[in-house]
């Protein structure tokens, strides 16, 4: 039984950190209708830019628990500066052209990111585990497990209970929503959609950057570290529905349950397994778990 | 009279609480011209749509020549000799008006395919547009070639959803004489949605009146328009 | 028979011109040559997908498939002739395609890029594992014959370049025949509007699922003829940023004729190896820009420059 509890254990480990990278990218496309292939170039400045941060905080001798404030900073550093830079700089430009061009111009982004990266930080491997020893570790039934990891489920939820709790009761939040749902009504209706767009990628920036930031100190920081997670979060999120959160949070717990199972069990297929789950939903619901109403057409 | 090219009995379609079409019974005979007229929102398109296979009905059966296509969907409706224009031209938007055509053709007849697109092309008076992309014709060229497009399965059952709006209050008799006069030489039967009760009064034979998913009114135009319930609830008329 | 129009006379002067002067090229020159004229195949494949309005973000599926296929037949059966090889690549990425394809068929725009990707990312994932076929380094493939006759490897080269020149001759000008005839102008109609199609009793699922074979028989084949060319194959050649290098050149070349496809492809291929000597870390930059301006600017592709206004040549 052990075993079982060690798959869910590291199943909801793995569903917390694909939500929060997962969560941004339904909230790109809800909001604006752009599957955003640089979410993935988004998340690996945001481990990045911690590494460089945390690297920098401690080599000037300062408190090591600090490095969880630099971990934070760097993500809404991130997303205060690559968010609207690609919005204003480049998005708004492309507005209402088809989704698949748009899926195309992200992936150019992408491209460009991804060596613009590494221009910036070099090819060579950047190490920052010291937010994560820094903790210790906690024990479940016997199994160890960092405490680090459990700071992630937390940072998870908690970023799940803002959302849910921001979309319900803030007047932003009903913006967004009615947003969601139509965007020339909303328009119409005298809401600045041109602002809603700008705070949405901003914010959505800066989860991935969120998810590359805490990623940072479990993993050594390479090139290419986000070409992986953009498709592990496409599959979350077309598993779950495009564009709805409560599909994100179900999304990352189905592929971070199958993912955790395959590698107990069945290392072989631990990345087949993701994709091939992925396939099934969509062959049985097309639109994903959680299906938005489309309008009549004739 | 002839025998009965369309049946439908208790058709109903229901939208959650709302009732697009309610027990629905008529039968249409062969070789007639009918009108459909109603408000918006009355169920005319609805009816057009649950005909020919757009929409599943909730309850009741249709019948095409004695035969039951009630859950057929539009192609196969359509391979049967059933077609239908729409209120929004639906046309290939970046081919040519003749392109448009010969999709059509082809996929009918791929020998003589050419041929008979241009044959429509005439017979609509749309040569002029020949070659121009669908995309940029004018609403009530697109219009045309809307319904050229449905004639060129040659049906034997035609459903016009209101082939003049969205033209020039000038050109509406002269593109509804145009229309069935290419549609009658082939002895073909038609349903046609119209707002214009002039259009309808000329053309109709028999004049089928909705409203509120239901038929209130059913049998020669001038019956029809004579009756209380039509012009009070159809025609707008106050009462007096 | 009829007459062969501008287009294909252009496709059989240009095979003419490439088997002669391909005897001539340097090495280098023959390699990079037969690689874009393979690769012109895949493109050609996604500009018959993109005319029906799909973009399959997972065409490395079937480009893998056939590699991979080509590859099983040198290693497994030991089997070096490059006849074999493609057929059976050919033969493999058809019966793949029939069963993926009637998956794919009722699925349109993001949804179809996204589930291509997943299938494409599956086949990704058993390959990276199988320690079998090399699992992330894959394996070296020789040909040592063709159709029966054994080859010396300047022969060799020769006959690969030759081949790739040929299957992109009669490719494109077989493709351009099927879209000008009354199936393939379905393609368009199914892009422009599927309802009519419907309305007009034609399937749109089936013209999709045939589409989606065709594209999948060619990518499979280019996929057989890159391996034969580079002489290696590793599961890369399945992931998700090798569809999406092919998506780019089909949006450089445009879907306005037949022909675009491989001279993107040769463009593409010369940029790559002039970017990989002078600046291989800002490669993808180059790329990433490029396409970002071919979007905003030539929205129907490079042929636009010297096409005439874009889709009139089919």
């Amino acid at each position: 039984m052990g075993h079982v509890l060690a798959v869910v254990i590291d199943g909801i480990i793995y569903s917390s950190w694909l939500f929060i990278i997962a969560v941004g990218l339904t909230l790109i496309y809800g909001v604006m209708k752009i599957l955003n292939l640089a979410h993935g170039s988004f998340y690996a400045l945001g481990a990045y830019a911690a590494a460089s941060l945390v690297g920098r905080w401690l080599s000037a001798g300062r408190a090591p628990f600090g490095s969880y404030a630099m971990l934070i900073l760097a993500a809404i550093l991130v997303g205060l500066v690559v968010g609207p830079l690609i919005e204003r700089g480049l998005l708004r430009f492309m507005y209402g052209k088809d989704e698949i061009v748009l899926v195309l111009v992200t992936y150019a982004v992408f491209l460009i990111l991804e060596d613009a990266i590494k221009l910036v930080w070099g090819v060579d491997a950047y190490f920052v585990s010291e937010p994560y020893g820094l903790l210790g570790s906690l024990s479940i039934a016997g199994l160890t497990y960092p405490v680090y990891s459990a700071a992630l489920v937390v940072v998870s939820l908690l970023v799940g209970a803002a959302f849910a709790l921001a979309l319900k009761r803030t007047r932003q939040g009903k913006l967004l929503t009615a947003v969601i749902q139509d965007r020339e009504i909303s328009a119409a209706m005298g809401i600045d959609v041109r602002r809603v767009y700008l705070v949405t990628f901003t914010l959505g920036t800066m989860l991935a950057a969120t998810g590359g930031a805490l990623t940072a100190p479990t993993v050594s920081v390479v090139p290419g570290m986000g070409v992986e997670v953009i498709v592990l979060a496409f599959a979350v999120v077309v598993i779950g529905g495009l564009g709805s959160f409560a599909g994100a949070a179900l999304g990352s717990l189905i592929v971070g349950m199958v993912r955790s199972a395959a590698v107990h069990y069945l290392p072989a297929v631990e990345l087949f397994s993701v994709y091939a789950v992925m396939a099934v939903v969509l062959i049985a619901r097309p639109k994903g778990l959680f299906r938005a109403l489309e309008a009549r057409k004739i | 009279m002839a025998a009965a090219i369309l049946e439908t009995r208790g058709l109903s379609k229901t939208f959650g609480a709302v009732a697009a079409a309610s027990n629905i019974t008529i039968e249409i005979a062969e070789d007639t011209v009918v009108g459909l007229i109603g408000g918006n929102g009355a169920g005319k398109t609805t009816f057009i749509n649950l005909v020919t296979g757009y929409l599943k009905p909730t309850s009741g059966s249709i019948r095409y020549r004695g035969r039951d296509i009630t859950r057929l969907a539009p192609r196969q409706v359509t391979r049967l000799g059933i077609c239908r224009s729409f209120q929004i031209p639906q046309v290939f938007d970046t081919l040519t008006a003749y392109e448009n055509l010969l999709v059509g053709t082809g996929i009918v007849d791929s020998k003589d395919a050419a041929e008979a697109a241009e044959t429509i092309l005439a017979r609509f008076g749309l040569a002029p547009f020949r070659d121009a992309v669908a995309g940029v014709l004018p609403e009530g060229v697109r219009k045309l070639l809307d319904i050229a497009m449905a004639l060129v399965v040659k049906p034997r059952l035609l459903l016009l959803d209101e082939p003049t709006s969205g033209v020039s209050a000038g050109e509406k008799f002269a593109i509804m004489d145009l229309v069935l006069q290419a549609v009658r030489a082939a002895a073909v039967t038609v349903l046609f949605v119209e707002h214009d009760m002039e259009i309808v009064r000329r053309h109709a034979q028999r004049v089928l009146a909705f409203y509120d998913g239901r038929i209130i009114a059913d049998g020669r135009s001038e019956a029809v328009f004579a009756d209380a319930d039509v012009r009070r609830l159809v025609v707008g008329e106050q009462p007096c | 028979m009829r007459a062969p129009d501008r287009t294909e006379k252009i496709a059989l002067l240009g095979l003419f011109a490439l088997l002669a002067g391909g005897a001539f090229l340097p090495q280098w020159a023959l390699f990079l040559v037969t690689l874009a004229l393979a690769k012109g195949l895949v493109v050609l494949s996604l500009l018959l997908l993109m005319r029906t309005g799909l973009v399959s973000f997972g065409h490395g599926l079937y480009y893998c498939l056939g590699a991979y296929a080509a590859g099983m037949v040198g290693q497994l059966l030991h089997v070096g002739d490059a006849a074999v090889m493609l057929l059976v690549a050919l033969a493999v990425s058809c019966a793949v395609a029939l069963i993926v394809g009637l998956l794919l068929a009722s699925y349109r725009g993001i949804f179809f890029a996204m589930l291509s990707l997943a299938f494409s990312m599956i086949l990704y994932g058993l390959l990276v594992k199988s320690a079998a076929l090399g699992s992330t380094d894959g394996f070296n493939i020789t040909v040592t014959a063709a159709a029966g006759a054994s080859l010396s490897s300047a022969s060799r080269r020769y006959l690969l370049f030759a081949l790739s020149a040929s299957f992109a001759a009669m490719a494109a000008v077989g493709m351009h025949r099927f879209l000008g005839s009354h199936l393939g102008r379905l393609a368009p109609a199914v892009r422009d509007n599927e309802l009519r199609v419907e309305y007009l009793g034609a399937s749109v699922r089936r013209v999709v699922y045939l589409n989606t074979i065709i594209a999948a028989a060619l990518t499979g084949l280019a996929g057989a003829l890159t391996a034969l060319v580079v002489g290696h194959i590793d599961p890369e050649m399945a992931y998700w940023t090798t569809s999406g290098e092919f998506v780019f050149v089909a949006i450089l070349s445009g879907t306005a004729s037949v022909l675009a496809p491989f001279l993107g492809s040769l463009l593409f291929e010369l940029l790559r190896s002039f970017a990989y000597q002078y600046s291989p870390n800002t490669w993808q930059m180059v790329v990433g820009a490029a396409m970002l301006l071919v979007i905003m600017f030539l929205p129907t592709g490079l042929w636009a420059v010297f096409g005439r206004r874009g889709k009139r040549v089919a």
